[in-house]
């Protein structure tokens, strides 16, 4: 079944129900620097149905933040070189060029970054910054443009919303900001947002504030997100999906209540066990992960997180696992040893026997200046 | 709540540090003066952890850095060890920080790019410790090897060289060097990864037990600070909340401003709803013109009149527990400092207070 609508300049739009909205393949991207090439996002696939939301979860510097600007096509710079498939509704992004990109970029596909602070323009007022590509992909006069950006920044409970249009980012506090971040992406009804770690230059009850915000946005518009955080308590309860990364590849992916139940890779587990909870007494010792990720020029080979792992056995580190699952197929982990079963238990006793520091550090039996490891 | 008061004060001769009254003012423009901090009291004893936790603008790093008289507070006293810091002079307040260090946030950049490991260890030894070079290495090349540095391959090496969880412990083993007896952290693990803020939390804990050393731990992290601290103070707005023993502050908070900072932490759990949590409406009022009364009025669930017109006390709530609020979620106290029989959380005032 397929109907289009276009509105403006925004591009038809192919409904087919059942597809998912966004199928990514094999999608590699690599910046060429001088000591070599860095492979920030090394061979990830995952698909993305319509109003769902996959949480994309890993440490700086795992390629979480490279992959969602590579599936939208942010990664201009010279050196960077993304190969793959991305389908986007049917629809091939990988080799569009920026003209052709453009046209989807707000419209269909958006993103909300990081900083409030430097992702507005600082001498541009509020409401221009909403209304640009209100105006450009949907072809609205000026007037008209401001009465959708006084209804967007109410939606996303900006009060006195008519005042804001003439502020300046500098006169609005850093929950603010957000807001008017999200409400700029959120202005030609995108089908697809991106969240890059939209909370975590705010406070915890601002961030509260903005996670149910989004939440809200995207259940009002049926909207599919990718929500992209270091944070395992930010997914925790918001997300459908959970992908969770190391070393530019994906170390886990399933629905989120089966990846805290029942994780599978000692890396997930290992970020579990490194977070302070509330619930825990105070001077509670944290199962830190051991060392520090890998460098992303000319990895060992194996698997890239075998040097810190609790379970790694000599496979580990000569051959890199590829990504299956045992009991479910919507649970896919990459790991010899995976946590929770009897091989990987046998491998965790015997690392602990032979006194293997990261097994040690797993088990909270390793001294902290020892935690470094090289 | 958010009020004034000196109830959880413990006796001078027990602490090493009290701070009494503390106010920190800044000059605006117009005349108008930014009350970051308006007269708190807390104290520390030898080998304590004190977790100082609020949202950005709730003055907890400015009340770090009035500790160490940087800048100098507007007033209230700073005693260290019997010593008021605030009435020294500028020389004898020099030769007192060495007593007191600081770690900072951000390790890279409170690290000298421009200088080797070696040297920025030393520099403090370089004032105060001994001038004999290898002297120095030898305390130097200890505490690094303390904190997980490896000494040899470090001490030519420049902050860029190491990655930010390492450019911590460097900071750590600067604050270290002059073995002082408190030690300021102003939000040292916040920019770090989860696995690298899990190793140096569990770093300073080790520490801590190898030099005896006692901290003023600022964070945002509400979890974090927890695992940390023995006590933990909650502030708002320049004002001191409620401060207990830190597993039951977590366990049975007395102010709304802490139960509803902890609701908005989040947790690693799908099974929590999210949707359950309440929120802190609104946000932040301005250190300009703070509310009267108690400052969290505008954004609490239970105020009422008498909040807009009198600011609270610190109450006794517990053993080491105490708040300051005219509606706390525990029974406090009678004056005579015995429990009151019965303990439980207390109803809003019927019509005038709006149901959480």
């Amino acid at each position: 079944m397929e109907n289009e609508i276009r509105v403006g300049r925004t591009p038809a739009r192919r409904e087919s129900v059942g597809e998912p909205l966004l199928v990514v393949d094999d999608l590699r991207t690599q910046f060429a620097v001088a000591a070599g090439a860095v492979r920030a996002v090394d061979g990830v696939s995952f698909s993305l149905d319509r109003g769902k939301t996959l949480g994309v979860v890993g440490e700086s510097g795992s390629g979480k933040t490279v992959l969602s600007r590579s599936i939208m096509g942010l990664n201009t710079s010279s050196n960077a070189s993304t190969t793959g498939s991305v389908l986007y509704a049917g629809d091939e992004m990988i080799g569009k060029s920026a003209k052709e990109k453009k046209i989807l970029w707000g419209a269909e596909m958006a993103m909300v970054f990081q900083d409030p602070m430097t992702s507005l323009n600082p001498v541009v007022t509020i409401g221009r910054q909403l209304t640009e590509h209100v105006r450009y992909h949907l072809d609205m006069g000026r007037k008209e443009a401001d009465e959708v950006a006084i209804a967007l920044l109410k939606s996303v409970h900006i009060p006195e919303a008519e005042t804001r249009l003439d502020n300046y980012p500098h006169q609005m506090s850093g929950g603010m900001r957000q807001r008017v971040c999200i409400a700029i992406a959120l202005a030609c009804g995108p089908r697809m947002l991106f969240a890059d770690e939209p909370t975590t230059a705010l406070d915890v009850t601002v961030q509260h504030q903005i996670l149910n915000l989004l939440a809200e946005q995207q259940r009002d518009r049926a909207m599919a997100m990718i929500l992209v955080t270091h944070d395992l308590g930010v997914v925790a309860g918001r997300t459908d999906e959970i992908m969770v990364m190391y070393a530019g590849k994906v170390a886990e992916k399933a629905p989120t209540a089966k990846l805290f139940s029942e994780m599978r890779h000692p890396y997930t587990q290992g970020l579990l066990w490194s977070i302070p909870k509330v619930t825990q007494a105070k001077h509670t010792r944290l199962n830190a992960i051991p060392g520090r990720p890998p460098n992303l020029i000319d990895p060992p080979p194996g698997c890239k997180f075998a040097p810190r792992c609790a379970y790694a056995q000599d496979i580990c580190r000569a051959e890199d696992p590829e990504l299956r699952s045992i009991d479910s197929a919507d649970h896919l982990f990459a790991c010899h040893f995976p946590v929770g079963t009897p091989e990987g238990e046998e491998a965790f006793e015997r690392n602990i026997a032979a006194e293997y520091p990261p097994a040690l550090a797993a088990a909270g039996k390793l001294r902290a200046s020892e935690e470094v490891m090289g | 709540m958010a009020g004034s008061g000196t109830a959880h004060l413990r006796p001078a001769d027990e602490v090493l540090l009290q701070v009494t009254d503390l106010v920190v003012e800044f000059p605006a423009s117009k005349g108008r003066t930014v009350k970051a901090v308006s007269g708190i009291s807390f104290d520390l004893a030898p080998g304590e952890t004190l977790g100082l936790v609020g949202e950005s603008g709730c003055g907890k790093s400015t009340t770090g850095r009035a500790i160490l008289q940087l800048p100098k507070p507007t007033g209230g006293s700073v005693v260290l060890d019997g010593e008021d810091l605030a009435s020294l002079d500028d020389k004898t307040m020099r030769q007192r920080r060495t007593k007191l260090q600081m770690i900072f946030q951000d390790p890279i950049s409170s690290l000298n790019p421009r200088r080797m490991i070696g040297e920025v260890v030393a520099e403090p030894l370089n004032v105060w410790g001994p001038k004999n070079k290898d002297e120095q290495w030898n305390i130097v090349a200890r505490i690094l090897d303390q904190v997980g540095v490896d000494p040899g391959p470090a001490r030519y090496k420049r902050p860029h060289e190491f990655s930010g969880g390492q450019c911590q412990r460097i900071s750590i083993a600067r604050a270290l060097v002059m073995d002082p007896q408190l030690i300021i952290c102003d939000e040292p693990v916040s920019a770090l990864d989860v696995s690298i803020q899990a190793q140096i939390l569990n770093l300073l804990d080790d520490l801590k037990g190898q030099h005896g050393l006692t901290l003023v731990f600022i964070a945002h992290d509400l979890a974090v600070v927890k695992n940390i601290s023995d006590r933990v103070a909650v502030m708002y707005l320049g004002k001191m909340c409620e401060i207990s023993e830190a597993d039951e502050l977590y366990s049975t908070p007395a102010h709304p401003y802490t139960e509803l900072l902890l609701g908005s932490s989040p947790v690693p759990d799908p099974t929590v709803d999210v949707d359950d949590i309440r929120v802190i409406e609104g946000e932040l009022p301005s250190p300009l013109a703070p509310p009267s009364g108690c400052r969290f009025r505008t954004r609490c669930p239970l105020a009422d009149e008498i909040c807009a017109a009198e600011e609270p006390l610190m109450r006794r709530v517990g053993d080491d527990h105490f708040v300051a609020c005219h509606h706390p979620l525990i029974e406090p106290w009678d004056d005579a400092g015995s429990a009151a029989t019965p303990v439980g959380i207390t109803a809003p005032q019927e019509g005038n207070a709006p149901t959480v």
